[in-house]
């Protein structure tokens, strides 16, 4: 299986995810932005970093790159996406995920390990998870904290699109376990029809003992399973 | 063609979480200007377009921030000017 991972002028995390997807077994592939096919890939991430500068709005610019013509398409025909960080961003601005994500409330770039419930057990991200386990995976971001209308945020938790949260020790969602005030918690969301992921923590780099935490390893490991079937 | 500088003003949507406007307001008040009652921080866009009219430069605008300079899901845009340059 291969797993094309899109490199945008400023991507820095494109490193990290290859090295989780090699760690799997699976045949990574940069992809960069200025090319139009996405011929052979089965999987497309969009890793995290800084594309154009974060110029305008974080992901604004990237989402024009010509190589989203042929994600957005990927994603329309049900092939998996997800979207890290930057990567989250750049899926909001291209319609493949709803709301947005904008500055952090405290003003701050945060760098941290924070720790989430599993919402959702049963997409194809995550149903390497019990429903309800918690993680801890870090974050870094500047532009995290997800914003959507009432009607989007209330259809999202109806619809069971609420895949991962910020909580606290207690598995409790509250304002100090939320790194970037984040409406309801929210940390990752997939999409209607459950191919496309997006969540600000970084999974590619919680994949080794060394890392401090191999609790990514979940997201990867559900998403080959499935697409390997 | 005539050209045209058109300015866009983008702010934050009413409603929707400022920490920016709320930290300036909270300045503002420390300084003694009580009488703000709140602040929204946004973007300010200066576009130099070659159009046929105000009306087509405005009309041409109006949709480069409906497809990219405004985030019709958070962000209000106005028009504030245009003038032929």
């Amino acid at each position: 299986m291969k797993v094309g991972i899109v490199t945008f002028p400023g991507s820095n995390c494109d490193y990290d995810a290859w090295h989780a997807v090699q760690l799997l077994g699976a045949s990574p592939a940069y992809v960069w932005h200025k090319e139009t096919s996405l011929d052979g890939i089965d999987v497309v991430i969009l890793p995290g970093g800084f594309s154009y500068g974060d110029y305008l709005r974080a992901g604004a610019i990237a989402r024009f790159s010509p190589i989203m013509t042929a994600v957005v398409d990927h994603a329309r025909r049900g092939g998996p996406v997800i979207g890290i960080c930057n990567g989250f961003q750049i899926a909001c601005e291209a319609g493949l995920l709803p709301g947005a994500l904008l500055r952090n409330a405290n003003l701050q770039f945060v760098s941290d390990m924070v720790r989430l419930r599993v919402e959702n057990a049963d997409t194809m991200f995550t149903h390497a998870y019990a429903a309800g386990q918690m993680l801890r995976l870090p974050v870094a971001h500047g532009e995290g904290r997800f914003t959507a209308s009432a009607d989007t945020l209330d259809r999202l938790d109806q619809e069971g699109r609420v895949v991962f949260r910020y909580v606290d020790a207690a598995g409790a969602v509250t304002d100090a376990a939320n790194p970037n005030g984040s409406m309801r918690g929210i940390a990752g969301i997939v999409s209607a029809e459950g191919n496309v992921l997006g969540l600000m923590p970084h999974p590619e780099r919680a994949v080794e003992a060394v890392l401090g935490s191999t609790d990514g390893l979940g997201i990867f490991q559900s998403m080959l399973a499935r697409v390997s079937a | 063609m005539s050209r045209f500088t058109v300015s866009v003003h983008i702010v934050p949507r009413r409603g929707i979480l400022d920490p920016q406007g709320q930290a300036v307001t909270d300045a503002l008040h420390a300084l003694g200007f009580h009488d703000v009652a709140g602040a929204r921080i946004g973007r300010h866009v200066v576009l130099e377009v070659a159009a046929a009219d105000a009306a087509a430069a405005t009309t041409s605008v109006r949709d480069m921030c409906g497809r990219l300079l405004a985030n019709p899901v958070t962000e209000d845009f106005e028009i504030a000017m245009v003038e032929a340059t």
